[in-house]
């Protein structure tokens, strides 16, 4: 049986038929299955939700308990059945909580990425290659120019800067969930134990990560503090606020930005970052083209970014492979 | 190499001269002769390899890279170095490269030697400094560094005056030794031979007609701007050197000049190329620059010489202090005593005008003169290096335009790579008769009308050929050129200056566009 057959991409979101539930839907639906928390992934409105528990605890804190409909929490590894689907979650290692949906219907199996990295996070556990017939994959960074660094080095330049300009602040751009926990631990164990202030945005989920166990150190309000008290410290703050007058209160502030896309220079450049971090919680060309071998799926659909050159890939490869367009799918977290 | 791309990337992203000029003087001070020589040279650039052009990148790039993963690779990074660079697949980099080892061997490489060279440069690189191989490599490094910042840098790092150090500058090679032995007090200042050295230029800025109101005619003088190459005839007892506006020789190219100037002085003027009593169009000046050495036929048809507008220097004396209505007495009269007798030589004559409107009407005229528009110069202005606020103005004359029909359109790079924002247009044949393409226009429209070209773009689609799609003949654009030339290179056989977008002509059928016959009655003869 063609797969396609019971996995399809709708206008509200890729559709499991003999399940009847959707996975990531883009608009309210009876059913969903959320891979993680990120915006693009997990919304409100839906009338039952299955996901991690760290995920549903995400989507609680930012859409209240009221907007995300009845919860049913999946253990990683755990296996239920939904009107005959078998339904169980993997690890995707991108950020707290983040899974990959493993389904089995009448001995075919298709796996969603959902979003996904290959290498260490100290807030997550690592993804997990699952063999299957079709493997869906996210391709944010589906281009061979993306090869993300070893992220100590990114910390290090980070920490080497603070050190050539220490009376200026260091002001870094980071996605509200998941890039800023994971640059903090990765601060912390790169030793600097220094207190970190944080714009108001991030406060609320770095509290989330602490009760789940993710030590972060000393994390400080910024909003609060008065100007003159910036010199030499690093501050955090989402990418949004970065050229508002929340960062101006820096007075000649060093920016930031901790961003998978700021490995091509003219983007970092146009966006007048002045220390860009390649820090990412996506898979880069080397990690996506490795999950394809390690996955063994004869069959690849790819959404979620560059479709055309991992398709091109999967192809020279001898893997049947095509775009999967799904609405609704805006970037947040790469 | 992993220093200078430091260098390279910071400058970059730094857009205060303050950071540019401390991130210099770091360098300087931590980098070894001959690399901060080489890299100074570099980033001013004065750094240029004869045999190691960007073919060479492209081709190691076909080689060595899945065309297709190439392709949209260059399509979303929009940059040629930086596709490269971080395309190329990791390898050993457990040995740096030195950049006064890059440089010197690429100044001694065969054409045929650079991609074998570049390669295996390449594979012992990392990303950042496979990036600054070859933005080196290619020219054009386009970091911000001035050479005035340079040199600001060198006189910090040697605790100088800035012009001590413009003093010798032009008069010494990369990697500037004896500079860097002098700065760091192991030897004295390096002397000299001024006799044969390139000054830098004096510029006009673009006059807006707005400031009209506010200049007072009586101060100003006019003369054409011809539409030739800026020169500087340097000469001196050991013969005569010409020099580009950016201090490149251009001597060896026109014998028929250099070897007729005997005399001692530095003349700023307009490399021209003449047909009977008149001055040529461009393109004749452009048969004598594609040729490195010239034949005689060649020098006989496309007879070149000098129409001169300054005098810098006249022997040993330097009259750059002056004001502007002192040099041009001097002028002439050397141009009457010396300077016709070359026979190479001429001079560009003042316009007299006594209002802004008599002057509008000359420049009217330009056109027929093969003129590029007018001159405004202070009359009581020095001679100052750089583009120096309200002493020199150009006034070019108005653009011609022509309406053409929209063809092709391309997705364009970098920011604008996910918008149709490269347009081939083209021209009927003869009324009712078929479309030729004349060219391609990449700017001139705002960013509101971007969005309706690339909506219209899409709607209109007809076929696509990789990025390229191509639409209905239904879309007028007036584009608009400053001349048009004759050409073999394109199937229409005329070729534009300066193409680009005056108009989109929403309004106009694509019927009643010009025909190419309009556009070929527009070459000068
Ligand atoms: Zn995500
Ligand atoms: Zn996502």
């Amino acid at each position: 049986m063609r797969p396609e057959t019971w996995v399809r991409p709708t206008p509200a979101g890729l559709f499991v038929e003999p399940g009847s539930f959707y996975i990531d839907p883009s608009s309210p639906v009876d059913r969903a299955v959320v891979t993680h928390g990120h915006s693009d992934h997990a919304r409100g409105g839906n009338r039952r939700v299955l996901a991690t528990a760290e995920t549903l605890a995400i989507m609680k804190s930012r859409f209240g308990h009221d907007a995300i409909g009845a919860i049913q929490a999946l253990a990683y590894g755990e296996r239920i059945e939904i009107n005959g689907v078998g339904v169980s979650l993997a690890p995707a290692g991108h950020i707290l909580g983040s899974a990959q949906v493993v389904l089995d219907w009448q001995g075919s199996r298709i796996v969603v990425s959902g979003d996904y990295k290959r290498r260490r996070d100290p807030t997550c556990p690592p993804f997990e290659p699952i063999r299957c017939d079709v493997f869906i994959t996210e391709a944010t960074f589906a281009l061979p120019v993306f090869c993300h660094p070893d992220d100590k080095e990114e910390v290090a330049r980070l920490l080497h800067s603070m050190a050539v300009f220490p009376e200026r602040t260091h002001l870094v751009g980071v996605y509200a969930l998941g890039k800023c926990q994971r640059l903090i631990r990765l601060l912390r164990e790169a030793g600097y134990d220094q207190p970190i202030y944080l714009h108001g945005a991030l406060v609320g989920l770095c509290d989330l990560y602490r009760e789940h166990g993710v030590d972060l150190g000393d994390l400080r309000p910024a909003t609060e503090a008065p100007p003159g008290m910036f010199a030499g410290v690093l501050v955090l703050a989402p990418p949004s606020s970065l050229g508002d007058r929340w960062s101006r209160r820096m007075a000649d502030s060093v920016l930031s930005f901790a961003s998978g896309w700021m490995r091509i220079k003219q983007r970092a450049k146009q966006r007048g970052v002045e220390l860009p971090l390649v820090i990412s919680d996506h898979a880069d060309w080397g990690e996506l083209t490795q999950t394809l071998d390690e996955v063994g799926a004869p069959e690849v659909w790819v959404t979620h970014g560059r479709e055309d050159a991992l398709v091109h890939h999967a192809t020279t490869r001898g893997i049947r492979a095509r775009a999967l367009s799904l609405l609704g799918f805006e970037e947040e977290g790469s | 190499m992993k220093a200078f791309s430091r260098l390279l990337a910071s400058l970059l992203y730094s857009p205060a001269r303050n950071t540019k000029l401390r991130l210099l003087r770091v360098y300087l001070a931590e980098t070894p002769d001959p690399d901060r020589g080489y890299a100074l040279a570099a980033l001013t650039g004065t750094l240029a390899f004869a045999e190691a052009k960007p073919a060479a990148v492209r081709e190691v790039a076909r080689q060595r890279l899945d065309p297709v993963l190439f392709d949209l690779s260059y399509d979303y990074v929009g940059d040629l170095a930086e596709t490269v660079a971080l395309i190329w697949p990791a390898s050993d980099q457990s040995h740096d490269l030195r950049l006064g080892e890059v440089v010197e061997t690429l100044t001694l490489a065969a054409r045929a030697k650079v991609p074998e060279l570049l390669e295996g440069w390449l594979d012992r690189l990392d990303a950042d400094a496979r990036w600054a191989l070859i933005k080196l490599l290619t020219g054009g490094l386009r970091v911000g560094v001035s050479e005035r910042l340079a040199k600001s840098a060198l006189a910090e790092h040697g605790k100088v005056e800035l012009a001590e150090v413009e003093e010798v500058w032009h008069g010494l090679d990369p990697p500037y030794r004896s500079l860097f032995d002098w700065l760091d007090r192991k030897a004295t200042r390096p002397q000299i031979d001024t006799s044969r050295l390139f000054r830098p230029l004096m510029l006009a800025q673009a006059l807006e007609e707005s400031d009209l109101i506010s200049l007072d005619p009586s101060d100003f003088r006019a003369e054409w701007k011809w539409d030739g190459i800026r020169v500087q005839i340097v000469s001196g007892p050991d013969g005569a050197r010409l020099f580009s506006r950016g201090g490149e020789e251009v001597g060896p190219a026109f014998p028929d000049l250099v070897d007729r100037m005997s005399f001692s002085a530095v003349v700023d003027g307009e490399l021209l190329v003449r047909r009977g009593e008149e001055v040529a169009p461009f393109n004749d000046l452009q048969q004598r620059l594609n040729r490195k050495k010239a034949t005689e036929k060649h020098l006989a048809d496309y007879p070149a010489f000098v129409r001169v507008y300054d005098l810098l220097f006249e022997g040993e004396e330097d009259l750059r202090h002056l004001g502007f209505d002192a040099r041009r007495a001097r002028l002439e009269a050397w141009v009457a005593r010396t300077g016709l007798a070359t026979g190479v030589i001429d001079l560009s004559p003042l316009v007299p005008f006594a209002d802004w409107e008599e002057l509008g009407r000359h420049r009217l005229g330009a056109g027929a003169l093969n003129a590029e528009g007018l001159m405004l110069k202070r009359a009581d202005s020095p001679y100052v290096p750089g583009r120096p606020k309200g002493l020199w103005f150009k006034w070019k004359r108005a653009a011609d335009t022509i309406d053409a029909v929209l063809m092709y359109a391309q997705r364009g790079h970098g920011k604008r790579s996910s918008f149709y924002s490269d347009y081939t247009f083209g021209l009927w044949t003869s009324p009712g008769g078929e479309l030729v393409p004349i060219g391609k226009a990449y700017f001139g429209f705002t960013n509101t009308e971007l969005m309706e070209l690339d909506k219209w773009v899409r709607n209109h689609t007809t076929d696509r050929f990789g990025p390229v799609r191509q639409v209905e003949p239904g879309l007028v654009l007036e584009i608009a050129f400053d001349s048009a030339q004759r050409s073999t290179r394109h199937k229409s056989g005329v070729a534009l200056r300066f193409p680009r977008v005056a108009r989109i002509r929403w309004d106009k059928p694509a019927g009643e566009a010009d025909i190419l016959e309009t556009l070929v009655k527009r070459i000068p003869a």
